[in-house]
């Protein structure tokens, strides 16, 4: 194997670029957020009652329409954060199902009363055995769900404006007649 | 880290003991020997992701907590290491294994330090064979060189006794 010398000159600049990328790649990547092994599978069972009622809420009652299931706590503080959002989004017509996840009937209710409610249904998980079973491993986590039931995207902590549009948004409009867009 | 690890099997047992004690009082049965060795060995297999560098056994998070008891009770009611394992990674995926199984997207991660360490050597090896390579001395080079020494040693205690 006779290369030229300039050849030879040229791999520890390959090898420091190569390593150069490989930081930068791994940089952008938050290890917080750990991949869901449940995207594209069907949302996990369950069989839970409505908060400060004893109607019950199984996951039969989110098929039919895409919706997003959106795991809060009255104790999270990153669920204030999103909030905004949330209620925003309930304004234009996606439906959000609250899971009250590790927390009090009462404290839920104050919560929701003082801030505002985005959720057509808020259920009940005190125990927190729905998300162990949906791989929640801190709220706030959204789940997107289309009408088959499927869980299509999952969000690690608050959601915001740029991957409600980005991502969750055509997600949603490829299930349903919702408005999406410019506000 | 003998210190490190005698802690750690400190806190171990006593995790197990109030994970042991907390459900013989609510299920009336407790763990065999050989169910609290396997109970132990897998809550430190598997890591805890509120806090990553824990492992459930360690960690005092309480999806953490959430997940001894899972562990516990899955002993309890009869399944195997590998179906208790198989629960936790269709929940949270393989990350939560220490030891992730080897697939199609772990292969990397198993082989890559020793395609590195491959490369590393094949590179070495290759520099130090390029780089060693010693000037032949011919024999007619070698008498004039030491003829030149000679002499220039001499000039030196030459100048020296002046």
């Amino acid at each position: 194997m006779r290369l030229p010398k300039y050849v030879w000159a040229l791999v520890p600049a390959v090898v420091l670029l190569g390593l150069v990328l490989l930081f930068a790649i791994g940089l952008q990547h938050d290890p917080r957020v750990v991949p869901s092994p449940l995207i594209g599978k069907p949302a996990p069972g369950f069989d839970l009652r409505i908060v400060g009622a004893q109607t019950p809420f199984r996951r039969d009652d989110l098929l039919g329409r895409p919706v997003l299931v959106n795991f809060f706590a009255s104790w999270c503080a990153a669920c204030r954060d999103e909030h905004p959002l949330l209620l925003d989004l309930a304004r234009r017509g996606v439906e959000i199902v609250g899971m009250d996840y590790k927390d009090t009937d009462a404290d839920g209710l104050l919560w929701l009363e003082r801030h505002g409610s985005p959720y057509r249904t808020v259920v009940a998980d005190p125990e927190g055995r729905a998300g162990l079973d949906w791989g929640v491993y801190g709220v706030p986590e959204t789940y997107v769900l289309d009408a088959q039931g499927t869980i299509v995207y999952k969000q690690i902590g608050p959601l915001d404006e740029q991957t409600w549009r980005s991502k969750i948004a055509p997600l949603m409009a490829a299930g349903s007649v919702l408005q999406t867009g410019s506000r | 880290m003998r210190t490190f690890s005698g802690m750690r099997s400190v806190i171990c047992a006593v995790l197990l003991a109030a994970a042991a004690i907390g459900s013989a009082s609510a299920q009336g049965d407790e763990l065999t020997p050989q169910q609290a060795e396997r109970y132990q060995k897998l809550v430190n297999e598997l890591r805890c992701l509120v806090c990553q560098n824990q492992s459930i056994a360690d960690s005092s998070a309480p999806l953490a907590a959430d997940l001894r008891e899972q562990v516990l009770h899955q002993i309890q009611s009869g399944r195997s290491d590998a179906e208790i394992a198989d629960y936790v990674t269709a929940r949270y995926g393989d990350f939560v294994l220490y030891r992730p199984p080897f697939k199609a997207s772990t292969w990397l991660l198993w082989l890559g330090p020793f395609a590195l360490l491959l490369l590393a050597l094949g590179v070495a090896v290759v520099f130090v064979r390029r780089r060693v390579r010693p000037a032949p001395v011919s024999p007619p080079d070698a008498a004039r060189n030491a003829e030149r020494l000679r002499r220039l040693l001499d000039e030196g205690s030459r100048e020296e006794r002046r």
